[in-house]
């Protein structure tokens, strides 16, 4: 484990995304202390600009208070880009795994089913199922998985290709073990690291994709969200600046911290290839 | 020089014209002709007939193709168009309209009585339900003469003359439509009117363009030579338009409220609100009646003085219309300025909900409604999210829910919602357009009806009243009593008297001088030097 950190350290770009990272964390825990009551209180004059009237980061077109809006909202992606790849992981894995494994006519099929999927382009379909299911947080949950777990299933199943064919695994069936058990025990943690760092690009694809259908008005219309202050803000834009920079900033910042994080994450768990690349550089 | 002697034989011709083109002398300016008007349709149209389609842009673009028998002043006084004079019998039961003379369609044939009666009986009878509610009255429609028309009803009905503006019964050419499908005449898609500008071109999705008619009855007019109503679906776009000088022209929703600030700044437009008094929209948040506790009139009361209209009219429609104070618009006939829903104020609210044994929970929520959003824009969902804040503070939970355009028209009609935002128009009279969403004779499954399921006898007696009254006076009290009772039983939330922007270039003159506005025939409308 302290291997892994100081390999994760090495690289500073992923230093700095882990802080960023761990400050949205906390705003998004802190947002009720922080900002107490709703982000859709009308808490000031409309069109504050920043710094005005006590709001940090101006207010909006009903007086909302956009740093308020931020801080809540950050609950919102985070909740969403983590819910969403979790259930994109377990279909993903699933379906990965068993490809892999089994091979065949079942990897086959699988991956038949997997390439209709990736045919489809993924925001549409999204845009599709979000409006055919009524905008709501379950449904934008649901939708992102839908879209999100092709990449995992053709990545799992390269890697139970290769790992079925080696030494331990043989030994395992030799043993007598279950196919379950090989499948969970042995092969699933040596699979492990490219599912992490991909996971954590997930996450990051997730929250632009929930903010780009907030953005469309196709988010929950009773959550405040990045997406949505920034959909709400762009016909404002030259009037109220502040209404879509800052969350767009917000998004920006997070969606940096995760693809520096992964990309951390992805030489700490290959120190092999982390090491070559440091040496070419 | 040619300029004024012109103006003076058109002078001359109309009376109405004289009065034009004597205030525009008053003001120095002569009209010009000359000139092409640029301007903007959104969404476009799918026809430009009226009466087979009666959306606003096409009543705008077609309103300048056709013309009616009368048009309306913004005090909804009627001013002569096709008709040139019209009596009344005592009784109110008969109608003479005596027609202008040498009035020629664009095809070059005369318009004469027949084809007023035609319209009237026949075309708009059958493509246009409004008409068709209010023209079955007609007992009898004669032509004395080729210049006369005689309409006799089976009873009076004092707000029939509305009826007569070309938004309502555009006058249509009978030996182009007799006999055939009226929908589906080769006539709808090259629409032959009588108006001021004839139609040109129509590239889909592009532009349409309509050019002056030589042959107008009115000697010397139009001004313009053409008028070019190009098709642009992006607000952005069509903001960018106006303020670049490409279109000198917008109406309508074409510029959304939050962008008329700014543009009221520039020194070069013009923006005005007036030119709606004759449809008069008002907008309200509807309940269903049959959702407990909305059949509560304390609830309802409670609801409406949670609400901060000026708020709604200043912040989200930055100015564009105006808060609401009882069920008729103060621009339509029979509003009572004396009669008005109780003042905005919280505490009132929160007792009164009290009093309806409504206690709030931890939370501090007294109940729960949904709140379908109307699905016509931005503004309209930060209004939904205004009433979602403002019901909050008085312990009235809304849960938002988004829908389509499609989705909002079918569940408004089938009664699956609790409370939504709804506006229609009034037709300049009470009978014409606020009766219908009060009276428990039109409780329907149709959308812009009465949806919310209110019955009150007293109300449907009043209405009924006032709609078969022939005296202004008797229709004056029955009106004034029905908006008392209204305004304390609140069946619905009355939020703003609606307004859209026109805004013009200021070189472009008469733009608005009737009570319809940019529906107009702007056969008086020209371009400054």
């Amino acid at each position: 484990m302290r291997d892994f950190w100081r390999r994760f350290r090495r690289n500073k770009g992923a230093v700095v995304g882990l802080v960023i990272l761990l400050l949205v964390v906390v705003l998004a825990a802190t947002a009720p202390w922080l900002f107490p009551g709703s982000p859709w209180d009308m808490a000031g004059a409309p069109f504050s600009p920043p710094g005005e009237m006590g709001m940090l980061l101006g207010t909006d077109s009903l007086g909302r208070d956009v740093a308020a809006g931020i801080a809540h909202g950050a609950r919102i992606s985070l909740l969403v880009g983590a819910v969403s790849t979790v259930a994109a992981l377990l279909v993903g894995v699933t379906l990965g795994a068993v490809a892999g494994y089994l091979g065949g006519f079942v990897d086959d099929a699988v991956m038949r089913f997997t390439e209709f999927f990736q045919t489809i382009p993924s925001f549409v379909l999204a845009i599709l199922l979000v409006a055919i299911f009524t905008p709501s947080i379950g449904s934008v949950v649901f939708a992102i998985a839908i879209v999100s777990w092709p990449p995992v299933a053709r990545v799992v199943r390269a890697e139970f290709l290769s790992l079925r064919g080696r030494e331990f695994v043989q030994a395992a069936e030799v043993l007598g073990k279950s196919r379950l058990s090989i499948v969970l025990t042995d092969i699933l943690p040596n699979a492990l690291s490219p599912i992490v760092v991909l996971s954590s690009l997930m996450v990051a694809s997730a929250i632009l994709l929930e903010s780009a259908l907030s953005f469309l008005g196709l988010g929950d219309p009773n959550l405040m969200t990045w997406g949505f202050l920034i959909g709400s803000g762009r016909s404002v834009i030259r009037l109220a600046w502040w209404m879509s920079v800052f969350p767009g900033v917000a998004i920006f910042l997070t969606v940096l911290a995760l693809n520096l994080v992964g990309e951390g994450l992805s030489d700490a768990l290959n120190p092999r290839l982390a090491r070559q690349r440091g040496g070419a550089a | 020089m040619t300029v004024s002697r012109r103006g003076l034989l058109a002078a001359s011709a109309a009376a109405p014209v004289l009065m034009r083109v004597q205030d525009a002398l008053a003001q120095g300016i002569a009209p010009r002709r000359g000139g092409t008007l640029t301007s903007i349709l959104s969404p476009e149209p799918p026809v430009l007939q009226i009466g087979v389609n009666n959306q606003g842009p096409t009543l705008v673009a077609a309103g300048k193709i056709f013309q009616g028998l009368l048009t309306f002043s913004p005090t909804l006084e009627p001013i002569p168009v096709l008709a040139k004079s019209w009596t009344i019998s005592p009784d109110g039961k008969e109608y003479v309209f005596k027609l202008q003379e040498g009035v020629k369609f664009h095809d070059g044939h005369p318009m004469t009585a027949d084809d007023v009666i035609f319209s009237i009986m026949k075309f708009h009878m059958e493509v246009a339900p409004r008409a068709r509610a209010i023209f079955a009255l007609i007992e009898k429609a004669e032509a004395p003469d080729p210049l006369t028309v005689r309409l006799t009803l089976k009873q009076p009905f004092q707000p029939f003359l509305l009826m007569f503006d070309n938004s309502a019964c555009a006058i249509v050419p009978k030996h182009l439509f007799d006999g055939q499908d009226y929908r589906t005449a080769p006539a709808v898609q090259r629409p032959v009117g009588t108006g001021p500008f004839r139609f040109a071109e129509w590239q889909r999705g592009n532009f349409i363009r309509l050019e002056r008619f030589a042959d107008y009855w009115k000697p010397g007019q139009p001004y313009l030579d053409a008028i070019i109503y190009r098709i642009v679906p992006d607000s952005q776009s069509r903001r960018l338009a106006l303020e670049t000088g490409q279109v000198l022209l917008t109406q309508g929703s074409d510029i959304e409220p939050f962008d008329v600030p700014a543009l009221r700044s520039r020194p070069n437009l013009e923006v005005s609100t007036k030119g709606w008094e004759y449809f008069s929209p008002l907008a309200w948040i509807e309940l269903n009646h049959r959702v407990k506790p909305l059949d509560d009139v304390r609830v309802r009361q409670a609801i409406s003085m949670a609400l901060d209209r000026n708020f709604i009219t200043q912040r989200l429609w930055f100015g564009v219309g105006k808060p609401a104070t009882n069920p008729i618009a103060s621009t339509t006939r029979f509003h009572d300025a004396s009669v008005k829903i109780a003042a905005h104020d919280v505490k009132a609210a929160a007792a009164l909900l009290d009093a309806a044994g409504l206690k709030p929970n931890a939370q501090g929520v007294r109940f729960t409604l949904k709140h379908l959003t109307l699905p016509y824009g931005e503004v309209w969902s930060r209004l939904a999210e205004y009433l979602k804040q403002s019901l909050r503070q008085v312990g009235i939970a809304l849960e938002l829910e988004s829908t389509d355009a499609g989705s909002w028209a079918r569940r408004v009609g089938a009664w699956e919602y609790d409370t939504t935002i709804n506006f229609v128009y009034q037709f300049g009279d009470p009978t014409l357009g606020v009766e219908r969403t009060y009276v428990s004779s039109n409780i329907q499954k149709v959308t812009f009806t009465n949806t919310g399921g209110y019955s009150n006898p007293k109300v449907d007696e009043l209405f009924a009243t006032a709609r078969n009254s022939a005296d202004a006076k008797d229709r004056q009290a029955a009106f004034s009593a029905v908006q008392k009772i209204l305004c304390e039983e609140v069946p619905q939330i009355w939020l703003m008297e609606m307004a859209f922007p026109t805004i013009h270039d200021k070189k472009v003159r008469n733009v608005v001088t009737t009570g319809l506005g940019v529906h107009a025939s702007f056969d008086d409308v020209f371009l400054t030097a």
